[in-house]
């Protein structure tokens, strides 16, 4: 495996399964040229003039579709970890005995392990999405016969109308769908919201399967998934577990230390001048942000302000900032509870958004630069501000990328990690994983204090008599080493296996993810 | 005492522990020292925690053991801390100390009437609580070796909570113990009178006596280790008895800079239910307050033990503060903000302390004995009131330091 140091200096594999890699250079610095990709011209003439799209079995769709050794199939996550559709879909490419599949998810979670046997027995090759809990354990050893690939949300959009990613065949799980193939994912007993994530998948895979556990006659609307892109329609009885697709409430962090955090950050963000009249921000659905919504609430409350508008991550508690009249709008990429479920599909103000609508790439625009605060997770910093989101500091693959990446485009872009979990300090030197660039990360908040880019003077300067904690990163970094014991050691990874590969939202390699040594 | 005692061990061990570990020692005959650690941290204090264990070996000179290590990411203090405790299992009567250095930050000292509004209770044996206990800036931290800790644990905390008086960083909240009731609290005080601890709680206080007790034995440990810093004693009254002689128990020693009401025991004493009115309870608060006030002393009241219900926390402290209550104890950090802002003076409270400090100054400048509000007279207690009142606004954020001169 040849190697090339990118801009930021790691470095990177220059071919990854067979498909030649250009290293990161820089924000918005690379652009690729010529056409985008597109799928073959099909006619309605060779589809059923009656609408009616239904195969009688998975395995018949599938097989209609043309499976066969190599093909890329994509999936979606928002059944989340209640998905069964997807292990039902490799029972079925492996009953056939088919291999070396390209499993394309949108993002994956605990309950795909169950794939785990697929990819040691070759019907997968490898992943290209993310690779959560068991499957990253599983590929940082160094068991996925492929290298893994993990992209953003936008750099899976990205890729596909690049062409890096060409989808045979995809799988569309639809809470709600009709014969002819429009689905939605705010009915039936599945419903999981918006289905934005399948976008790209509908409009550019060769061959379009939806699988419904709740059939309704034509049309079905909203039809967030046109039936107009849909080969095939798939009924079954059921698509997954119901208590683990949303959950029934979304619940506010309880510690006391991840409640400061999110206290510091509303009361930052309102003494920088972003909370007024007419602000937007991006929120999530982790314990920290939360919290942070309800804090928010509160300032907005006491100021008599709104936003226009709030990017969702929806919850219970962006609902009731919509319904209490505090946001105009929601602008929702991912629904996580049953009251974001029912707000979507009952208030037009609740809208859903897809990857191509938050932040493409290749869009002629970006909403998520629009956005003037965006607050996010990571499990590491570096004192440079970099971010990591996807390994841990002992260099195992955890988590996915989702639009992580994408969102930290706002203006004001404030990653609230704890200081250290029990012995594992957060803010280290140089982050294991390099998955975002501290160019774009302007403000990082812990409970010992709030660190700001140097580069960001204006947010220095407008809380410069500010009460909260201000402090540089390397002071913090410096007490919580103190507490620690000293620096960490390094994982001990094998630097000669690359299991993985981070992308940036260009298609350029951000970083290698290493073979970990037990 | 035992002296065949071969295996000793102290800690948590289990999937849900969180920031601690689980040590247990073996002594064996000429085989050396064999260990095995099983670390969460290992790929990243893997040679810290093996170098910990050998210095901790030649410290208390063991030869020979099996040493058993599960760690959930403990910190150096809390592994320290374990391995000493499981070591005094099997060598009870070593009296060396394995003591982490002081951290530079914990060096500051306190003051008999500083203001003690709020008070964390920390439990003596959850290490995880400790190092951001301080972040949310209680009045005062309490390391609690008595209610919280169970009877098997009462050895293993001592050790934790004496290395977390060195090592933990709890800015600049005073740093107080509970200790046990007596006797076997007076055995705790050697674990922490020689690392600055600056209030003992002496807890189900019901005489002058155990107050004495605790002075004396802290005066000789002080006395050993060439102390001179002052330690201040807070008794708690806990029982019928102790309200009656609370007067006597606040007054039994100048080191006595406050006393305490703790109702759960109270109630339990009368053979009530507590109520959240607590109307069986409003005897002992204010005769615990009378006393307080006669010995010159603050009167500190109990905890609100219901961390969800933040309205009637609230409640609870303006009826504190009415009663002439001026702290309050805390279970839970979230908690030490509602108490500090209800313990916060209002705007007409503030504005009327500010005229007569003003007016107080003024005459000192002057020279004039007497000050003159208006047509009233004003002595030194309400000067002294008027002071506290503005302090807590400071500290509030209400007033800015200089507002003398705004």
């Amino acid at each position: 495996m040849q190697f090339k140091k990118n801009v930021d200096g790691r470095l990177v594999p220059t071919e990854v399964n067979g498909q030649k890699q250009i290293p990161f250079k820089g924000v918005d610095k690379f652009k690729s040229s010529g056409k985008i990709a597109s799928p073959p011209i099909r006619s309605c003439a060779d589809y059923p003039a009656d609408g009616n799209k239904k195969v009688k079995s998975l395995k018949d769709a599938l097989k209609k579709a043309g499976l066969k050794d190599g093909m890329t199939i994509s999936t979606h996550h928002h059944l989340r970890n209640g998905d069964q559709l997807t292990n039902i879909l490799f029972d079925t490419i492996h009953s056939l005995g088919v291999k070396n599949i390209r499993w394309f998810p949108s993002a994956s979670f605990p309950c795909h392990s169950h794939l785990i046997k697929y990819l040691k027995d070759g019907t997968i090759h490898h992943i290209e999405g993310s690779m959560n809990g068991p499957l990253g354990k599983f590929t940082s050893e160094g068991n996925m016969k492929g290298i893994g690939v993990l992209r953003s949300h936008g750099g899976r959009y990205q890729s596909i109308q690049d062409g890096e990613v060409h989808i045979d065949i995809a799988v569309i799980a639809a809470p709600t769908a009709d014969q002819f193939g429009n689905a939605n994912g705010v009915n039936g007993k599945s419903a999981c919201g918006g289905l934005g994530f399948a976008l790209a998948d509908s409009e550019f895979a060769d061959k379009v399967i939806v699988v419904t556990d709740n059939l309704v006659p034509f049309p079905c609307v909203p039809w967030q998934i046109q039936g107009n892109n849909v080969d095939y329609v798939v009924q079954v009885d059921s698509l997954g577990d119901t208590s683990k697709i949303v959950s029934g409430t979304t619940e506010m962090t309880k510690s006391p230390d991840r409640l400061l955090i999110a206290e510091y950050i509303a009361q930052f963000m309102n003494e920088a001048g972003i909370v007024k009249e007419g602000f937007s921000y991006q929120a999530g659905a982790g314990g920290t942000n939360l919290a942070v919504i309800l804090y928010l609430k509160e300032i907005m409350k006491a100021k008599g302000i709104k936003a226009r508008f709030i990017r969702g991550g929806s919850t219970k508690y962006l609902v009731e900032l919509l319904e209490e009249g505090l946001t105009d709008y929601i602008l929702d990429g991912q629904t996580f509870d049953l009251d974001g479920v029912r707000s979507m599909r009952d208030n037009p103000n609740h809208v859903m958004t897809t990857p191509f609508t938050s932040y493409n790439y290749h869009g002629k625009g970006n909403f998520a630069s629009m956005v003037d605060a965006a607050i996010l997770g990571a499990t590491e910093v570096d004192i440079n501000f970099n971010a990591n989101v996807v390994s841990h500091s002992d260099g195992y693959l955890l988590h996915g990328i989702g639009g992580w990446q994408n969102c930290l485009y706002s203006k004001c872009t404030i990653i609230a990690v704890p200081s250290f979990r029990d012995r594992i300090p957060v803010i280290l030197d140089e982050v294991t994983t390099l998955c975002g660039p501290g160019k774009l990360i302007d403000v990082i908040v812990t409970e010992r204090g709030i660190a700001i880019n140097p580069k960001r003077k204006d947010l220095l300067n407008a809380v410069k008599n500010s009460s909260l904690p201000i402090r540089s990163i390397k002071e913090i970094q410096k007490e919580v080493y103190e507490i620690c014991g000293g620096a960490p050691q390094k994982p001990n990874v094998n630097k000669k296996k690359v299991v993985a590969i981070v992308k940036w939202v260009d298609g350029t390699v951000l970083d290698s993810v290493y073979q970990v040594v037990t | 005492m035992k002296t065949d005692n071969k295996k000793g061990w102290a800690g948590k061990r289990g999937n849900n522990v969180r920031s601690d570990c689980f040590v247990e020692i073996e002594l064996t005959k000429g085989k050396g020292i064999k260990f095995s650690v099983q670390s969460k941290v290992n790929s990243m204090y893997g040679q810290d925690i093996n170098d910990m264990i050998i210095i901790m070996c030649d410290f208390f000179e063991i030869k020979h053991a099996e040493i058993l290590v599960e760690d959930n990411g403990a910190l150096p203090f809390t592994l320290a801390a374990r391995f000493e405790a499981a070591y005094k299992k099997i060598r009870p009567d070593d009296s060396r100390e394995f003591l982490p250095s002081m951290n530079k930050n914990n060096f500051y000292l306190t003051q008999k009437d500083r203001m003690r509004r709020s008070r964390l209770y920390l439990p003596g044996n959850e290490p995880k609580f400790y190092p951001n206990a301080g972040l949310h800036y209680p009045d005062g931290i309490i390391l609690d070796l008595e209610d919280s800790v169970t009877p098997s644990e009462k050895d293993s905390a001592r050790y934790l909570v004496r290395n977390a008086l060195c090592s933990v960083d709890f800015y600049n909240a005073e740093r107080m113990v509970r200790i046990n009731q007596l006797p076997m609290g007076l055995n705790d005080l050697k674990f922490v009178v020689p690392h600055n601890v600056h209030v003992i709680l002496i807890p189900k206080c019901e005489s002058a006596i155990t107050v004495k007790d605790v002075e004396e034995e802290i005066n000789i440990i002080k006395a050993m280790n060439n102390i001179s810093a002052e330690i201040y004693l807070m008794p708690i009254i806990e029982s019928a008895l102790g309200v009656v002689k609370s007067y006597e128990i606040a007054s039994a020693s100048d080191k006595v800079c406050a006393l305490a009401v703790g109702l759960e025991d109270y109630t339990a004493d009368l053979g009530v239910e507590r109520t959240n009115e607590g109307k069986e309870s409003f005897y002992a608060r204010s005769a615990v307050v009378n006393s307080a006030k006669a010995a010159g002393v603050q009167a500190i009241d109990t905890v609100f033990s219901d961390v969800d219900d933040v309205e009637g926390l609230r409640a609870s402290i303006i009826e504190a503060k009415a009663l002439g209550f001026e702290g309050k104890g805390c279970i839970h950090p979230r908690q030490i903000k509602v108490v500090h802002e209800a313990f916060a003076p209002s705007g007409k409270e503030i504005e009327k302390a500010k005229k007569i400090v003003l007016a107080f100054n003024e005459a000192e400048k002057n020279g004039l004995g007497v000050v003159a509000l208006g047509s009233k007279m004003i002595d030194a207690p309400v000067v002294k009131r008027a002071q506290h009142t503005i302090n807590l606004a400071i500290l509030n954020g209400l007033l800015t330091k200089n507002w003398e001169k705004e």
